[in-house]
C-alpha cells in the first residue's frame, strides 16, 4: 500500500517538540434579549413560560420574540407547566471534559406540557434508576429552594417522574 | 491526503501543504496552474488559531491568489467541494483546488473543551454537557422509533474498520466483531466507545476543472453532476431527532440536479458520513438510498459490503480511517472519485459509474451532498 | 415589523457570563521544530528554495510560491536591519508601561524574512535602516521558543 505524508506524535512526543502553550483566557457577557430575559426572571419564581404565535398557532418552548416558521413577531407570554414527557435521553459516564465518572449522570430532552408538539429542553433526570429512564416517561420538575435560584436554568435541579406514573 | 492521527508534527500549514502537493502531483499540475482556492476548515477552536483560513492561506496554495474559506462543522469535508463547484460553474475559475485541513491536537484538555461554545450559553451550558450526550441522545431516538438493536448498528463499525485495512491512511483500522462492540466501555449510553470515531489531526486536497479545459488535463475525468446543501435549526430539542430531514432536503436537490430518481437502484457507491455507526444508518435514510428504519436490515444482508449492491464507506469511513471533521473530504468527495475513476486500489467497487457523498455538521443540523458520474 | 410588546422595565434585562474553556499547545511543524531546536543553541537558521532562490526566515517547509518542499537549509549571520518600528507606550490591557518600549520588524541579512521582535534601543535613536543583532539569553535559559532571542541592540 503506498504511503501518505505525515508525521504521527505520542502524547509524550509532544510535549518534547518545540512548541507553545497558550490560554486565551478570553470572556463573555451575551445579551440575553427579550425572551431569554423573561425566561430566567420567570425560572426565578419557580415558573416556565413559553410564547406564542397567532398565525400558526404554536406554543414555543423555550420562548422566542419571533416565529421562525411565519417569520413574524410571537404575540403572547404562555405559562406552562413543570411537567413533561421525555423525548430521549442519555446515560454518560462522561463529564464536560471528557474525563470518566464513576455515577452516571442521566441526561435527556423532557418535551413540556402544554406546548406545542417537540418543545423540550434539556435537563438532568434524577430519584430514579437508569433503567427507569424511558421514552414517554411523564416526569415534573424539582426546583432549588427559592432563596437560592439565580435566573438560570439551574434553578430546576433536575426532572423526576410524575407521581403515579411509570 | 495525509494520514489521519491524534496528533501529527506537522503544522496546520504544513499538512495542506503535504495534501495538495500530492494533489498536484497526481493530476500532473503545478501550482501557478490554479487559479482558485478554496479552503474547507470547521470551527477556529479546534487548532486554536483565530481566522484560521487566512493562516493556512501560503500552505494551501493560496498566496496572492482568488481564495475563500467555508465552513459548515463537518459538513465542510463535501461543502468544501461544493464551494469549488460554485467557482467552477459560475465561470469565475477554470482551475479550482480545494484543500481541507483539521488540527484537532492543539486543544487541552481535549478537543471536546473546544466544542464548548458551540451549546446555547443559557439554556445548555449550565448544565456542562458532553458533545456525546446529544448524539447518544440522537442514536436513543432512532433506535426507540424503529426498535433497531445495538448489535444490527453495531455491524457498521466492524465493516468500516475492515474496510480501513485497506487505506494508506487510516488511523483505527481493524478487524472486530460485534461483541468487540458491545463489550467496549459504555461513554453514553447507548453509546459505547467502538461506536465512535475519534479525533484526528489531518488534510486532504482535491482540484476541480471547467469542463472545456478538462481533456487538456486528464482523459479520465469524474464529473460532479449534483449539489445539495441543506440546514436545520440550532434548537435540537424542537426537533424529532430520528429522521435527518436537512440531508433528505439536501439529497433531493442533489439528485434533482443529477437526473436521479431511484437512488438505490442508480448509485454504484456511497459515502455518507460516519462519525458514529447508527450516523451511517441515520444518513443512508436521510441520502433516501432506502425507507426509514431499514438501513440496518440492508447493513446485516451485507448489501453495503464492498461486493454488495450498494457498497456503503468503502473508504472505511470516519470511523476506520479518523474524523479531521473537514479533512475527511479525503474519505467522502475523495474517496468516490478514486472508485469512480478506478483509482481505489483494494478497496475498488466493480463498475462503479454513479457516486454519492454526504457530510453532517454543526449541531445535528447541516447536511451537504454531492453526485458524481463518471 | 418589531416586536409588538414595548419595553417598559429595561432592568429585567438580562446578560450572560461565560468563558472559553479550552486551551491549547501548538507543535512548531517539521520546519520549525528544527529552527526552534537550533535556535536553543544560538544560531538562526532559513530554508532557501532551489528554483526561485527565496530564502524563508523564520524557514518553512515548503516555497509559498513555487510550492516545492525545501530541503536546503542555511545558517543566517546574525546582522539585520529595522525594516519598521513602533514605540509602544501601553500594554495588552492598556495599562501604561512605566518605560515606552520599542518593537520592530527586523530584515535579517541574505534573508526574504526576519523577526519581530522588541529592541533594546533608546526610542529616540531608533530610525528605519539602521543595524542591529540580536542578543540571546543564556544557553541555560533558553527553551526553543521565539523569546531565546531577549532582544535586538545595535
Amino acid at each position: 500500500m503506498e504511503k501518505y505524508p505525515g508525521k504521527p506524535l505520542s502524547s509524550k512526543e509532544m510535549e518534547e517538540v518545540t512548541h507553545e502553550k497558550w490560554d486565551p483566557a478570553v470572556k463573555y457577557a451575551w445579551s440575553c434579549g427579550e425572551a431569554m430575559s423573561r425566561f430566567l426572571n420567570e425560572l426565578k419564581k419557580g415558573k416556565l413560560v413559553g410564547r406564542k404565535c397567532h398565525k400558526c398557532r404554536r406554543v414555543i418552548f423555550p420562548p422566542k420574540m419571533f416565529c421562525e416558521t411565519c417569520f413574524r413577531p410571537t404575540d403572547e407570554w404562555v405559562y406552562l407547566p413543570d411537567t413533561g414527557t421525555v423525548m430521549t435521553y442519555s446515560v454518560s459516564y462522561l463529564d464536560m471534559d471528557a474525563n470518566r465518572i464513576e455515577e452516571p449522570i442521566l441526561v435527556g430532552v423532557i418535551a413540556i406540557d402544554g406546548a406545542s408538539e417537540n418543545m423540550g429542553i434539556m435537563h438532568y433526570f434524577e430519584e430514579m434508576k437508569p433503567e427507569d429512564l424511558t421514552f414517554g416517561l411523564k416526569v415534573k420538575a424539582v426546583w432549588k429552594p427559592e432563596k437560592e435560584r439565580t435566573g438560570a436554568v439551574t434553578d430546576i435541579k433536575y426532572f423526576k417522574p410524575l407521581e403515579g406514573s411509570k | 491526503m495525509t494520514i489521519f492521527s491524534r496528533r501529527l508534527k506537522e503544522t496546520g500549514k504544513e499538512m495542506c501543504f503535504e495534501a495538495v502537493r500530492a494533489a498536484l502531483d497526481e493530476a500532473g499540475l503545478e501550482l501557478k496552474d490554479i487559479d482558485t482556492v478554496v479552503c474547507g476548515t470547521a470551527p477556529d477552536a479546534f487548532d486554536g488559531i483565530h481566522m484560521k483560513g487566512e493562516n493556512l492561506l501560503d500552505g494551501c496554495g493560496g498566496s496572492k491568489k482568488t481564495y475563500m474559506r467555508v465552513f459548515t462543522g463537518g459538513g465542510t469535508g463535501v461543502l468544501a467541494p461544493i464551494a469549488g463547484w460554485w467557482h467552477v460553474a459560475s465561470g469565475v475559475s477554470d482551475v479550482c483546488l480545494v484543500v481541507c485541513e483539521e488540527k484537532m491536537s492543539s486543544c487541552f484538555p481535549h478537543p471536546q473543551s473546544a466544542f464548548g461554545h458551540i451549546w446555547d450559553p443559557i439554556l445548555d451550558r449550565p448544565l456542562r454537557p458532553n458533545l456525546v450526550w446529544i448524539f447518544a441522545m440522537e442514536m436513543n431516538r432512532y433506535m426507540h422509533v424503529h426498535n433497531i438493536s445495538k448489535e444490527d448498528i453495531a455491524l457498521v463499525s466492524v465493516k468500516n474498520k475492515k474496510n480501513a485495512l485497506d487505506h494508506p491512511s487510516a488511523q483505527l483500522a481493524a478487524n472486530i466483531t460485534v461483541d468487540d462492540v458491545l463489550n467496549s466501555e459504555v461513554m453514553a449510553w447507548p453509546v459505547q466507545r467502538l461506536d465512535i470515531s475519534p479525533p484526528s489531526d489531518g488534510a486532504a486536497a482535491l482540484i476541480l476543472v471547467a469542463e472545456d479545459k478538462v481533456s487538456s488535463i486528464t482523459d479520465n475525468p469524474v464529473w460532479v453532476e449534483g449539489v445539495g446543501w441543506c440546514i436545520d435549526s440550532t434548537m435540537w430539542t424542537n426537533r424529532d431527532l430520528y429522521f435527518p430531514q436537512y440531508v433528505a432536503k439536501a439529497a433531493k436537490m442533489a439528485y434533482r440536479m443529477a437526473g436521479i430518481h431511484n437512488p438505490f437502484k442508480e448509485i454504484d457507491v456511497a459515502e455518507p458520513y460516519d462519525p458514529f455507526d447508527y450516523k451511517e444508518l441515520h444518513h443512508m435514510e436521510g441520502l433516501l438510498l432506502c425507507k426509514k428504519g431499514e438501513a440496518a436490515r440492508l447493513t446485516r444482508e451485507g448489501v453495503t459490503e464492498r461486493d454488495g449492491d450498494l457498497p456503503t464507506c468503502p473508504s472505511g469511513g470516519l470511523l476506520g480511517v479518523g474524523n479531521p471533521i473537514a479533512a475527511t473530504m479525503g474519505i467522502k468527495a475523495g474517496e468516490i472519485y478514486w472508485q469512480l475513476a478506478g483509482k481505489a486500489g483494494k478497496r475498488q467497487v466493480p463498475d462503479a459509474r454513479t457516486g454519492v457523498c454526504q457530510a453532517w455538521g454543526d449541531l445535528m443540523q447541516y447536511g451537504s451532498v454531492m453526485v458524481m458520474r463518471s | 415589523m418589531t416586536f409588538v410588546d414595548r419595553i417598559e422595565r429595561p432592568e429585567d434585562f438580562r446578560h450572560w457570563v461565560g468563558d472559553m474553556e479550552a486551551q491549547y499547545v501548538y507543535t512548531s511543524g517539521i520546519a520549525g521544530d528544527k529552527f526552534f531546536t537550533e535556535l536553543k543553541k544560538g544560531k538562526i537558521l532559513a530554508t532557501k528554495c532551489a528554483k526561485c532562490g527565496k530564502v524563508f526566515l523564520p524557514p518553512r517547509m515548503y516555497c509559498e510560491d513555487c510550492f516545492c518542499e525545501l530541503t536546503e537549509w542555511i545558517e543566517v549571520p546574525n546582522k539585520g536591519i529595522v525594516e519598521t518600528f513602533t514605540v509602544v507606550h501601553v500594554d495588552r490591557d492598556e495599562n501604561p508601561l512605566e518605560t515606552p518600549e520599542v518593537r520592530a520588524f527586523i530584515r535579517m541579512e541574505g534573508t526574504d524574512g526576519g523577526f519581530v521582535h522588541k529592541l533594546n534601543i533608546p526610542p529616540e535613536s531608533v530610525e528605519i535602516g539602521i543595524p542591529v543583532k540580536a542578543v540571546f539569553k543564556k544557553e541555560k535559559e533558553r527553551e526553543g521558543r521565539i523569546t531565546d532571542i531577549q532582544y535586538f541592540v545595535k
